[in-house]
């Protein structure tokens, strides 16, 4: 089931999700990719219904993007996670979204940060957070483990000890991961921790 | 076949009538001598009412009286990219309930000469919405001058199941095809859900087609050897499936549009498959002697 969780060290923040799409007892996909990358420094990770999370995430990156063209600048995390809660909030009593959000991103004034959003529209902001069955195994590990200013090898080690709780933990766990991560130099994909390989082939 | 049919439907139909009592105003709010409400006019009728069948839980009784009248649940489909293109495989059974409805269903739907879609869940729905996707590629052709994508088109389709999501409709769906960047597959369900992938399943079949197509697949395939795989794959899932059934239908999309490659009596295959082979008699049954 699903698994997202992150966290902030010094001058980073990293997010990590599971790549299963999953209806009922099978798992259709095991690639796919869920962390979206909404601007140059900003991550989103996101769980929940299929349709809603790519349907939801698509909308924020494009509204976020017409912001920039408008304003001739980005907006901050902490603006584009209350901008992200205030749709969901709006959408609640209409038709909600059913997805829990996890925004890292990086500003030059704030360094890096991380948001908590979920699908009732609550925004924290967090050193460490998680979605999903996932999270009773990844939020216990960061609790025992995490401490501020984290290097990124200390940080991705932490990650590694999360996947292998859950992997060995919980029982349907999802075999792969996709891990991301946001700093100075932007937001981009680190690495992925696979179990299962989708297609043995090369791509098309 | 009536829905109202007890032995068939499973649900007492005996018809109540709402109360709309409350509804009826007790003092006339219009002058007696007004010609809208004067004599046995027709806004003096009898109170309307509609007939209701019993039961305490409503929409309950909807949902399931909506799940009975829909065919084409139990389904095999499946679709995989290999080095020639794609293959896309289903059977050719409909079934409501326990009742084989039809045993000569297309479930692959010819979108454009480029593109196929698979059917599982309503079939309604399944044909409505392709046929309106094959309109809007057509358009988009007409007003582009170039053939849509695969991605954009799945994408379309995704688009509208999304916003009529949680409304009723059963669509779990296939688009694949050619287009210039090559070969295309999605999944795309009524939930809203659309996948990128090389291999998908889909229908009550599913998890048994997938069990011989993953282990059976490889990317450099040939034509043949992939057809062989999609048309095994569909077969062993129509032997273990009561709901897939009928024919395992076998079509190849390549450079040049598709191509229907086989269509196979699931019966037929079985004994291609396994031939039955005459055994020796252990023990013959004798006639017991008259008494």
């Amino acid at each position: 089931m699903e698994c997202v969780f992150g966290l902030v060290g010094n001058g980073f923040a990293i997010v990590v999700a599971d790549t299963s799409a999953v209806h009922s007892i099978l798992v259709h996909k095991s690639n796919e990719d869920k962390i979206m990358v909404l601007d140059s420094h900003k991550l989103v990770a996101a769980s929940g219904e299929s349709g809603d999370r790519v349907q939801f995430t698509e909308y924020i990156q494009k509204n976020v993007a017409l912001y920039q063209f408008r304003n001739g600048i980005p907006l901050t995390t902490a603006a584009a996670a209350n901008f992200t809660r205030g749709e969901l909030a709006t959408a609640l009593r209409k038709n909600p979204y059913f997805v829990n959000i996890l925004m890292a991103g990086y500003d030059k004034e704030t360094g890096p940060s991380l948001y908590y959003i979920d699908y009732i529209a609550t925004l924290h902001k967090l050193e460490k957070g998680a979605f999903g069955y996932g999270a009773y195994f990844s939020l216990a590990m960061m609790d025992r483990h995490y401490h501020s200013g984290m290097s990124v090898e200390e940080a991705i080690e932490l990650v590694d000890k999360c996947i292998l709780e859950i992997r060995s933990r919980l029982v349907v766990a999802p075999p792969n991961f996709v891990i991301k991560i946001v700093d100075k130099d932007g937001a981009r994909e680190y690495a992925w921790r696979e179990s299962v390989k989708d297609t043995p082939a090369p791509t098309a | 076949m009536s829905l109202a049919d007890p032995e068939v439907v499973g649900f007492c139909f005996r018809m109540m009538k709402l109360d709309f009592s409350g509804l009826e105003s007790k003092a006339p709010h219009f002058d007696a001598s007004n010609e809208l409400v004067g004599g046995d006019g027709a806004l003096s009728a009898a109170p309307s009412s509609f007939q209701l069948p019993i039961t305490a839980d409503f929409d309950g009784f909807q949902k399931n009286a909506i799940q009975m009248v829909k065919p084409a649940k139990g389904t095999t489909t499946l679709a995989f990219i290999f080095k020639e293109g794609v293959m896309v495989a289903a059977d050719s059974r409909a079934s409501m309930g326990g009742y084989i409805s039809s045993q000569s269903v297309k479930k692959i739907i010819e979108i454009n000469p480029y593109m196929l879609g698979t059917m599982a869940g309503g079939a309604a729905d399944c044909q409505f919405w392709h046929r309106n996707l094959g309109i809007k590629c057509r358009l988009h052709e007409l007003a582009n001058k170039r053939r849509i994508s695969v991605t954009g088109a799945s994408k379309l389709l995704a688009n509208i199941l999304y916003s009529y999501r949680g409304m009723g409709l059963s669509v779990g769906t296939m688009i694949a095809g050619w287009d210039e960047t090559g070969p295309g597959l999605y999944y795309v369900d009524s939930e809203g859900g659309r996948l990128k992938g090389q291999r998908f399943s889909v229908g009550s079949g599913s998890p048994y087609a997938y069990g011989v197509l993953d282990s059976g697949y490889r990317y450099d395939m040939t034509i043949e050897e992939a057809a062989e795989l999609a048309r095994r794959s569909i077969y062993h899932a129509t032997f273990r499936d009561a709901a897939s059934g009928g024919v395992a239908s076998v079509y190849y999309v390549g450079p040049n549009g598709w191509k229907k490659l086989s269509g196979d009596d699931v019966g037929e295959l079985h004994y291609h498959y396994y031939p039955a082979i005459s055994s020796t008699t252990e023990q013959e049954m004798v006639e017991a002697p008259a008494a």
